[in-house]
């Protein structure tokens, strides 16, 4: 075979003038696996960390279901972990459990689905899917590791405080997380709450700063916005909703600080304790509220958004189509992204705001639910009649299809404000964002994670493993969330350590402990994956270039990708990235990587329009000429 | 056998701007962020009543004065370097570092104005929140302000050590934006309180 290559060089800088190949790592273990600056292998931490994190706080849930499926039951048996967390009569310190449940909203809320998705997707797909040898900016890229790392490390310790971690609800309304002398939780473990979230948003706004400046300056060649995978699409919006966002929840937390340490008044007044009124006069409460949600509400969507754009590239793969309605996911997402931010006060309809203020928020809310239809519209009908394979990472991201569907529409209800004095606070509301957010993201996640494993660690993950993890995640998850509405509209409230000393929820005893036991079978078959991840880690079949036989760039790198992500040039890129069952085509899936004139088969009027262009492009082009 | 023709293109050099500089505006966007929640905090609370006005003390209009006049030397300091006139270049930059360390410390004589004048950080009344606010958000935008004189101490270093010239800019340009930057955030939050109190 004999080639003539000829090379017209941009002065660009080559990585790969010097011969890469798959061991050129020249740097020691501490900078190559430890404090390294390559995208691929901070995103590998992310997920290492995040898969920790998911542990965690499942194990902690699964603590707190115990008490409530369970309210009788000796736990006696988690002494030797808990320690005085478990009172002499052998049950669950109540404030321990208002801890247990604080701390489980906040790991899986932001170390899990916002570190731990954002940071493994965003990080690994982000160069690799548009043609980049690496971030903006490694270093700052490692940074945002480390803090994250730190902030792990604040919060975990917080653990071990003899008060134990903050227990004033993820969300940390003051007062009660403003005055030490009103929970234990609010002491220490509060200030290491505080800590542990503000080292968490400099590491969030590091990463989505180099996400964003990424995406818009270091796309390959011919990868212009409208030929972006919807993955990047995702990523692209979240780092943006991020960036604008976390500096709030940053104001809210300082002035919580100040509350706090420094004596101030910003959301404190009229308070007694033990009938004697404290120092502090003149503050709001509601402002904390309104600060935080102008953060949390979004930060519901930073945690969504990347899930729906790995599954919307999942599900167009395995179902062998193009995704429907391309530039309405975009618009749908960019409407979302908008939209979340004039919405938050819908969390606060029954604190007191200004019922007129109530309805234009409960008008602007239930807005949301158009663009959230138009996507799942577009899923089902990318599904529809589609050449569907049901690998496990399809499957997942069928199973984000329906959990964002069923915990969508009582969001709808939830948006009301008239329905919602009813609702509020009850475990309606818990079903509604476990279902929606919660179990939708972390089936994305489980997705992303099934479907890149192959680039990753070079190594395919089981199937079988994964199908046996889907179903028995698949029904756990409807087990124990589904009921909880019935609970909810019951009027159970949310955070209660018992309701066995209220006769009107003594009837609903069963079903609580129904979802317990699903609690506990759910945890429990996240061991499955967890074999099947590390096990395959090492163990996994071979993977191909291209299992999956995907049209994007990520695909076109080596087996195991080096530092620099292609040993040679990086692929230009001539198509958008759903040329899924192309009629006319030879395969079913036509890579980015092939112009329009290597297609004349398959191309349609207006693309063989393009062929001109690809070539009058070839200013900076090899032209590789192969005879045979 | 036919000749397959192959048409690869490499990654065009990077258009449009610089990633650290649009890495720079990403992260003054998130500084933005912040002082729009606190001035709307602000905003917010003060709707409520019992809000103890205060003057805005002597010492702030100095600092703003010359906030924005280091604003200008800054501005000299990134045209004589650009024109390579080096000499004019160290002049301008310090006196740019001179007026950025002077602005922190008017900001603090300012606040011992405010404490002579009974408005403190914690407020003995209901209404005090109004001076709490004055104290944080002056003193955040200080804290900003710090990391600006130490960026500027970086730039005048290097524009002494002859690192920064015609060809060589993007430092002191970085430096310059985030200097009008700072500047700019201050008579927002300058004229914003002049107006709310
Ligand atoms: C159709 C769109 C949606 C509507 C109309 C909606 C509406 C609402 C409303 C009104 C509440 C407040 C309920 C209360 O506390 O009484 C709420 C809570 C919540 N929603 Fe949604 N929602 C929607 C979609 C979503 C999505 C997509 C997510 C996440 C990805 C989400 C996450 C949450 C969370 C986390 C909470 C509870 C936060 C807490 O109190 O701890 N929602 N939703
Ligand atoms: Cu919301």
């Amino acid at each position: 075979m004999a080639t003539t290559d000829i090379h017209i060089h941009h002065d660009v800088h080559h990585h790969d003038d010097h011969g890469h190949d798959e061991h050129h790592h020249e740097g020691n273990f501490w900078t190559t696996y430890v404090f390294s600056q390559d995208h691929k292998v901070i995103a590998k931490q992310f997920l290492i960390t995040g898969i920790f994190w998911a542990l965690f706080g499942g194990i902690l849930s699964v603590i707190f279901r115990l008490q409530l499926g369970f309210p009788e039951a000796n736990l006696a048996w988690l002494k030797p972990v808990l320690g005085q967390w478990i009172t002499p009569e052998n049950k669950l310190d109540p404030e321990f459990y208002l801890a247990l449940v604080t701390m489980h909203g906040t790991i899986m809320v932001f170390f899990v689905l916002t570190a731990g998705l954002s940071g493994t997707f965003s990080n690994f797909l982000i160069p690799l899917q548009i043609g980049a040898r690496d971030m903006a900016s490694g270093f700052l890229n490692m940074l945002s590791y480390w803090f994250f790392f730190l902030s792990s490390v604040v919060m975990l310790t917080s653990f071990f405080l003899e008060t134990g971690p903050a227990a004033g609800g993820w969300t940390v309304y003051p007062p009660l997380s403003a005055l030490p002398q009103a929970i234990k939780g609010s002491g220490t473990g509060m200030t290491m709450w505080l800590v542990a979230m503000a080292l968490f948003i400099v590491s969030s706004l590091l990463g989505g700063i180099n996400y964003i400046t990424t995406v818009i300056n270091m796309r390959t060649n011919g990868m212009s916005f409208t030929r972006l995978p919807l993955t990047i699409w995702a990523f692209f919006f979240t780092a943006i909703i991020g960036v604008l966002s976390f500096p709030v929840l940053f104001a809210a937390a300082l002035l919580l600080i100040f509350d706090r340490s420094f004596g101030t008044s910003f959301y404190l007044s009229d308070i007694f304790i033990g009938g004697e009124a404290l120092p502090h006069t003149g503050g709001s409460p509601i402002l904390f509220q309104h600060l935080f949600w102008f953060l949390g509400h979004p930060e519901v969507y930073i945690v969504l958004l990347p899930a729906l754009g790995i599954s919307s590239e999942i599900i167009a793969t395995n179902s062998r189509k193009p995704i429907f309605g391309y530039k309405a996911m975009i618009g749908s997402m960019l409407f979302i992204a908008i939209l979340s931010f004039i919405v938050w006060a819908h969390h606060m309809f029954v604190t007191g705001m200004n019922p007129f203020l109530g309805s234009i928020f409960m008008l602007l809310t239930l807005i949301i639910a158009v663009p959230s239809a138009v996507k799942i519209f577009n899923y089902v009908t990318t599904l529809w009649k589609g050449n569907i394979r049901f690998t496990p990472g399809m499957l997942f991201s069928i199973g984000l299809v329906s959990f964002f569907l069923t915990g969508g529409i009582t969001g709808i209800f939830l948006g009301n404000s008239a329905i919602d004095i009813q609702l509020h606070d009850t475990y309606f509301v818990v079903a509604h964002f476990h279902l929606v957010m919660g179990s939708a993201s972390f089936f994305g996640m489980l997705a992303g994670i099934y479907h890149w494993f192959p680039k990753m660690f070079g190594r395919m993950m089981n199937d079988k493993l994964g199908y046996i993890h889907f179903w028995l995640t698949f029904v756990g998850v409807y087990l124990v969330f589904f009921p909880m509405h019935y609970i909810g509209i019951a009027g159970f409230p949310r955070r209660y350590y018992t309701w066995t000393n209220f006769e009107t929820f003594s009837g609903f005893a069963d079903l609580n402990m129904l979802v317990s036991v699903a609690a506990i079978v759910t945890l429990s078959a996240q061991f499955i994956f967890l074999f099947n991840f590390f096990y395959s880690m090492f163990r996994g079949r071979v993977a191909s270039a291209n299992p999956w036989n995907s049209t994007t760039l990520e695909w076109t790198t080596p087996r195991n990708p080096g530092h620099g992500n292609w040993p040679g040039e990086i692929p230009s890129v001539y198509r958008w990235p759903y040329d899924y069952s192309k009629p006319g085509a030879k395969d079913d899936f036509i890579p980015q990587t092939i112009p329009y004139s290597e297609t004349p088969e398959s191309n349609l009027p207006h693309e063989n329009e393009l062929i001109k262009l690809e070539s009058s492009n070839g200013h900076g082009a090899i032209i590789v000429e192969g005879k045979h | 056998m036919a000749a397959e023709i192959k048409l690869v293109e490499e990654a065009k050099v990077q258009a449009g701007m610089n990633p650290k500089k649009f890495a720079l505006w990403l992260f003054m966007v998130s500084v933005i962020m912040i002082f729009g929640a606190l001035t709307s905090a602000y905003i917010v609370r003060q709707a409520e009543g019992n809000w103890l006005d205060f003057e805005m003390p002597t010492m702030f209009w100095i600092t703003t004065a010359m906030i924005l006049t280091s604003s200008l030397t800054m501005h000299w300091a990134y045209f004589s370097a650009k024109k390579d006139n080096v000499e004019m270049a160290k002049v301008a930059m310090v006196i740019t570092v001179i007026l950025g360390a002077g602005f922190l410390v008017g900001q603090w004589l300012g606040w011992s104005e405010l404490v002579a004048n009974g408005i403190y950080l914690v407020g003995r009344e209901s209404s005090g929140v109004s001076g709490s606010f004055l104290y944080v958000i002056s003193g955040l935008h200080g804290v900003h302000v710090i990391s600006g004189v130490i960026f500027l101490t970086v730039v005048m270093v290097n524009v002494f050590r002859l690192k920064i010239h015609s060809r060589s800019l993007s430092q002191i340009e970085m430096c310059t934006t985030y200097w009008h930057f700072l500047d700019g955030l201050w008579l927002y939050l300058f004229v914003f309180l002049l107006l709310n109190r």
